[in-house]
């Protein structure tokens, strides 16, 4: 299991075939509070770079990238009614969405753990 | 989560106060700022709600108008200078009793809101006006009423020389007297002036968030001192921009260059009462014939609270109609953090501007329900003092 990294800020941990797609720790400081998570619709066939998610803080709206290409196959739904979760737990219980994973490759092109660390720094 | 640049950005007195607290600084307004400190916009405006929350708001623009050649009656003064900046305005300046403050707005002759801004009578001194504008404007503003003295009078910027803070909140009351004993005897929209640390500070009681507070106009050499003061009472936090928006948005209170600009009209913007009786009578303030007119209902556009199922819809979000048709746009909108829900001040004509009138807003391409709700969305607790009987 691996976690790569977008210099937007996303995380997507590989799990097998499928990406388990959010935000990281710095991403939701940088945001503040989080009021609410515009998911993607299960099924969805998203291309990388793709507007996948809106995650909205009290001040403003920011869109989530798809980190690779791929279709939508489970989102957090929890998200909707405690968005703070992203906030609380971006990792794990903070997870936006599922994608099973078209092309392996495009992972290669996204940030190993160490890069993002220097990115962020 | 652009990195914030330095470059010509003004600091405030409390610069050193921000980062200290770790404010997370922004340029606004010209000035670096803090928009939240490390527990975050939600956290603090709640704290405001609750207990005491204390604002730097240094950029904006507080002034002095003093009559050059007083006469020493003190009434015959303040009709003089009154009757400077009253030709600017629709607020009756003339007659404020001492210490009393009104907000009015600045006029254009097709009558658009050039600012909204505070206009004080001194509580000790004829002739003396006391006028708080905003930030953005305040350049404009200045030399706007300059011209307007011509030689009659001498507008003084306390902008460079001053800080100005704001304590707001249920509990802001007793810290403030705690400072300044006697503050707790001022009314909503008075002004007095008190001793702290050897010097004068003007203490209005007035704000922006719709709770009980005062703005303290305080000299740089002690601001840091008061700051800090406010702050070592356990009441009190401090509150970035963040949180001072989505408070007075909350508050249905404007904020100038969203819901206000030169085109929008007094009565347009829900600010008839702006509009004081004895200057409506009299029709002699900027832009008259066209606010009267929509004053008696000639009027396109209106503006509307929101109530937001769903995603918040931001400033530039299309208002439509219950069929998807466009009928106005959102001018300022965001979460509530008091309600748990998003609320959006906008412009729709008046046929849609009843309460309960079912609308949508257009998010990111989509239709979502939003209702028109009375202002202010949180009910104001401003504190009246008692009729004298």
């Amino acid at each position: 299991m691996t976690t790569k990294f977008t210099p937007d800020h996303e995380y997507i941990r590989v799990e097998g075939s499928t990406g388990i797609v959010g935000i990281t720790p710095f991403a939701q400081e940088a945001l503040g509070d989080i009021v609410f998570v515009e998911l993607p619709a299960v099924g969805k066939v998203l291309k990388k770079g793709d507007e996948a998610a809106v995650v909205e803080s009290v001040k403003a709206a920011s869109e989530i990238y798809a980190p690779v290409s791929g279709t939508v196959t489970a989102i957090n739904e929890e998200l909707t009614v405690n968005p703070g979760l992203i906030n609380a737990d971006p990792e794990a219980g903070g997870w936006i969405y599922k994608i099973a994973i078209a092309d392996a490759a495009d992972l290669d092109g996204l940030l190993d753990s160490d890069a993002y660390a220097e990115l962020t720094l | 989560m652009a990195e914030t640049s330095p470059t010509n950005l003004k600091t405030t007195p409390l610069y050193e106060q921000h980062l200290a607290a770790n404010g997370r600084m922004v340029p606004f307004g010209g000035y670096s700022l803090p928009v939240q400190y490390p527990s975050g916009i939600m956290t603090e405006h709640k704290w405001c709600r609750e207990h005491a929350g204390l604002f730097d708001v240094s950029h904006m623009g507080p002034s002095f108008l003093l009559l050059n050649n007083p006469s020493g009656d003190a009434e015959a003064d303040h009709a003089a200078v009154a009757a400077i900046i009253e030709p600017l305005i629709c607020g009756d300046i003339a007659g404020l009793k001492p210490g009393q403050i009104r907000y009015t707005l600045l006029l254009n002759e097709t009558g658009g809101v050039i600012d909204d801004l505070m206009v004080g009578r001194s509580p000790l001194v004829g002739g003396a006006l006391y006028v708080v504008v905003n930030a953005g404007t305040k350049d404009g503003d200045f030399a706007r009423i300059e011209a307007a003295a011509g030689d009659k009078a001498k507008l003084t910027r306390a902008d460079a020389d001053n800080a100005l803070l704001a304590l707001q909140g249920p509990e802001a009351v007793a810290v403030m007297t705690a400072l300044a004993p006697g503050a707790e005897r001022l009314g909503f929209m008075q002004y007095a002036s008190f001793d702290f640390a050897g010097e004068k500070i003007t203490v209005a009681r007035s704000g922006y968030t719709g709770e009980d507070g005062f703005e303290i106009l305080v000299p740089n050499a002690v601001a840091a001192t008061l700051w800090d003061a406010l702050l070592a009472d356990e009441r009190v936090k401090p509150i970035g921009l963040g949180a001072r928006d989505s408070l007075r948005l909350e508050a249905g209170l404007p904020l100038y260059g969203h819901d206000l600009d030169d085109t929008i009209s007094p009565i347009e913007a829900g600010l008839g009462f702006a509009v004081s009786k004895r200057r409506r009578e009299a029709a002699d303030f900027p832009g008259a014939a066209r606010i009267l007119a929509e004053r008696e209902g000639k009027l396109s556009r209106i503006r509307v609270g929101l109530i937001v199922e769903g995603a918040p819809a931001r400033e530039g979000a299309e208002i439509l109609d219950a069929s998807g048709t466009a009928i106005g746009v959102v001018t300022s909108g965001g979460f509530a953090p008091s309600l748990g829900k998003a609320i959006a001040l906008g412009f729709v004509p008046p046929a849609y501007a009843e309460h309960g009138s079912k609308l949508q807003v257009s998010v990111r391409g989509r239709a979502q329900p939003a209702e028109v709700v009375p202002t202010p969305f949180v009910p104001h607790r401003y504190f009246r003092q008692p009729k004298a009987s």
